[in-house]
């Protein structure tokens, strides 16, 4: 008979077997969806996995795709070390966009070396204010963060939409709602010819080594460590929940918001509505992918640009509507969270009951 | 603003508000257990677009709403066996939830999306709508409005005054005392959360029958996650929930209300209503830390492992 057993220790192999199982089930469960809908499921798997990376161009789109989810990750994860449930980063990435935007046009015909610059921190600026906002709810009047993180994204969204249909909408985009094109000075520069892999994949690697020193290496990663795990001890120790709680709030809100101003001014080049197709909610699933490490969080980013390059080429391909892409999100957390009841238990093999 | 007028934004401000309360009075009674389930809004998602589709199939709304109670239900118990027999972290699994259900609403409802049906229609309730003001108000909408009336008054007297009110108290506030006398906590849990996944279902299948009537990607615009904000603005009170959705309701037509004194303000700035609404009341309400931690289940979001038990 098989039983259930608590393990006396966690497993450290199933913490990095997990995920890995995970994306096997899921994928399994995409073969399954497939030929339900009566598509072949080798080929709804060349399509999810291999033709994301079958060639220069779509690698390069990859990596498009990673750079927002990497940086929204990364801030993410240490919220969530510290017990900060941060659902924000799609809300304080569009206030980056949005914030960004507003100073790319205000340098649209300027040409000095100083407006990309200028442009990014005034994204990452707006960033972290749409994550001070919550922050400060929670730490001076105690609302929830979780709700007020999700309305924040909701308000955002309203704001960016009503800005490309008012102030900001291009006088001469026969009444779009877009912005005008950026001039060229407030561009990311591109990376290699004929691609456009962009400087935002740099920022999003550099962030996760910067996130992870922080973490491993100073006194300030060692409290937001420990206060993660055991709070009461953190206390005892005299660590400033306040302190850490501001910090791993507004680090995601500028790395959320230098993913947005990165959007605009990388590869769309001027502020649109649909600036992101869901990546602060992504992001949540590449954190936890990635075992809240910020190291992890990019080979977590690595699989979930790909599937949201999958899912773009099975629509395109085999006219599958792209929605299956958060569906497969929903299905992969699910399958990690249930694979990770594995690092704390663990099926006993025996013939008798014992107890 | 004339009499009228008023009694027509109120009106709508009780239909906006039914979904809000059909899914907030599930997610009290899944708190009031313990568990808090972040995923209400892919529960009603999914019960908008599989209501959507029955009622699209067999040309009847009614087996539309109970496809949708099913749906509800199947997404809750996905939720019910991570969580409370995998131990699986309650926010997390919840978000798992709202996502999965987002993305599969969309992908099943694609090919139905700008069709539309025949919903329910408003049935006036014989004496009752002749009253001024009030019966126009409360008592001229459809039958899904008045089953929310009385699911709340049912509500109210299981949880305010029966035994299974107690239980579920008990197994919110203190599981281990509770398992101590006997309660099957777990299985308790159980039908907390299958109960917030079949009135998830139906908030979602009104808003695709009757609100709308029809299924758009993603149409439940939050509200999902409002209601979850409606349960903390109640302080986990079964009655107040009722007075809170209508109140939200009110906040989410209030571009029509400032129409009617002529105002003129962008439909985009407006729409931010219903969400800033949200985080002024949270804040109002949890100021006083002391006075939420009185009214909060003691055990909510708390894993109970049995095993540990014995």
């Amino acid at each position: 008979m098989i039983r259930i057993q608590a393990r006396t220790e966690p497993s450290s192999i199933m913490k990095v077997v997990s995920p890995l199982l995970a994306i096997t089930l899921t994928l399994i469960f995409g073969c399954i969806l497939f030929s339900a809908i009566g598509k072949s499921p080798t080929q709804a798997l060349h399509v999810l996995l291999i033709a994301p990376l079958a060639d220069s161009y779509n690698i390069g789109e990859m990596f498009v795709k990673m750079g927002p989810l990497l940086l929204c990750a990364v801030g993410l994860s240490l919220c969530y070390r510290a017990n900060m449930w941060n659902i924000g980063a799609e809300g304080q990435l569009l206030a980056g966009a949005l914030g960004g935007s507003a100073m790319a046009l205000y340098f649209i015909d300027s040409e000095s070396a100083f407006s990309l610059p200028i442009t990014l921190l005034a994204g990452i600026i707006s960033g972290m204010l749409w994550a001070a906002i919550p922050t400060f709810l929670k730490l001076r009047f105690n609302s929830n963060l979780i709700l007020t993180t999700i309305m924040f994204n909701y308000i955002a969204l309203y704001l960016l939409i009503w800005a490309v249909h008012g102030p900001l909408r291009d006088p001469q985009g026969f009444g779009f709602p877009e912005s005008a094109m950026f001039a060229d000075s407030t561009l990311l520069p591109t990376l290699f010819e004929s691609s456009r892999i962009h400087l935002g994949i740099v920022f999003a690697i550099v962030s996760a080594f910067i996130a992870w020193f922080i973490l491993s290496k100073s006194h300030l990663g060692f409290q937001i460590r420990v206060f993660g795990s055991d709070e009461p001890a953190a206390r005892y120790a005299g660590f400033s929940s306040k302190k850490l709680s501001w910090f791993v709030m507004l680090f995601a809100g500028a790395l959320a918001g230098l993913a947005g101003v990165s959007e605009t001014t990388g590869p769309i080049g001027q502020l649109v509505p649909n600036v992101s197709p869901g990546y602060g909610y992504s992001a949540i699933i590449v954190a936890y992918l990635g075992r809240l490490h910020p190291l992890g969080a990019i080979l977590a980013a690595v699989f979930m640009a790909v599937l949201y390059m999958g899912g773009d080429l099975a629509q395109i391909e085999m006219g599958i509507p792209v929605a299956v892409v958060s569906m497969f999100q929903g299905v992969l957390l699910f399958f990690l969270l249930a694979c990770d009841f594995f690092i704390n238990n663990r099926l006993a093999f025996s013939n008798q009951a014992t107890n | 603003m004339d009499s009228d007028l008023i009694v027509q934004i109120l009106f709508a401000a009780v239909k906006t508000g039914t979904p809000l309360l059909f899914i907030a009075l599930g997610e009290v009674i899944c708190e009031k257990s313990g568990v808090l389930n972040l995923g209400q809004e892919g529960m009603m998602l999914m019960g908008a677009v599989v209501g959507f589709l029955a009622a699209y199939g067999t040309g009847s709304a009614g087996l539309g709403v109970l496809a949708a109670m099913l749906m509800g239900c199947v997404m809750s118990l996905i939720f019910a066996v991570l969580v409370l027999h995998l131990g699986a972290n309650q926010v997390a699994t919840g978000l798992a939830l709202t996502i999965f259900g987002t993305g599969l609403s969309a992908f099943i409802g694609s090919g139905v999306v700008g069709q539309t049906i025949q919903g329910f229609q408003p049935i006036a309730v014989p004496l009752l709508s002749d009253i001024p003001f009030i019966g126009k108000i409360l008592f001229s909408h459809d039958i899904l409005v008045y089953s929310s009336f009385v699911m709340t008054f049912v509500l109210m007297f299981v949880v305010n005054k029966t035994r299974i009110g107690l239980t579920l108290k008990a197994v919110g506030e203190n599981p281990h005392a509770a398992n101590a006398i006997g309660i099957k906590v777990l299985r308790v849990r159980y039908l907390a959360v299958m109960f917030g996944g079949v009135m998830a279902g139906i908030s979602g299948a009104y808003m695709s029958l009757v609100y709308t009537p029809m299924w758009v990607e993603n149409m439940t615009a939050g509200r999902g996650w409002i209601a979850l904000a409606l349960v903390v603005f109640a302080s986990w009170r079964v009655g107040r929930i009722m007075l809170g959705a209508y109140l939200f309701g009110l906040a989410s037509i209030m571009h029509l209300v400032l129409q009617g004194l002529g105002w003129s303000i962008s439909p985009n700035l407006l729409a931010m209503l219903p969400y800033v609404a949200t985080v002024v009341v949270m804040v109002i309400i949890s100021a006083d830390k002391f006075k939420e931690k009185l009214l909060a289940p003691r055990a909510l979001g708390k894993p109970f492992d049995p095993r540990q038990m014995a």
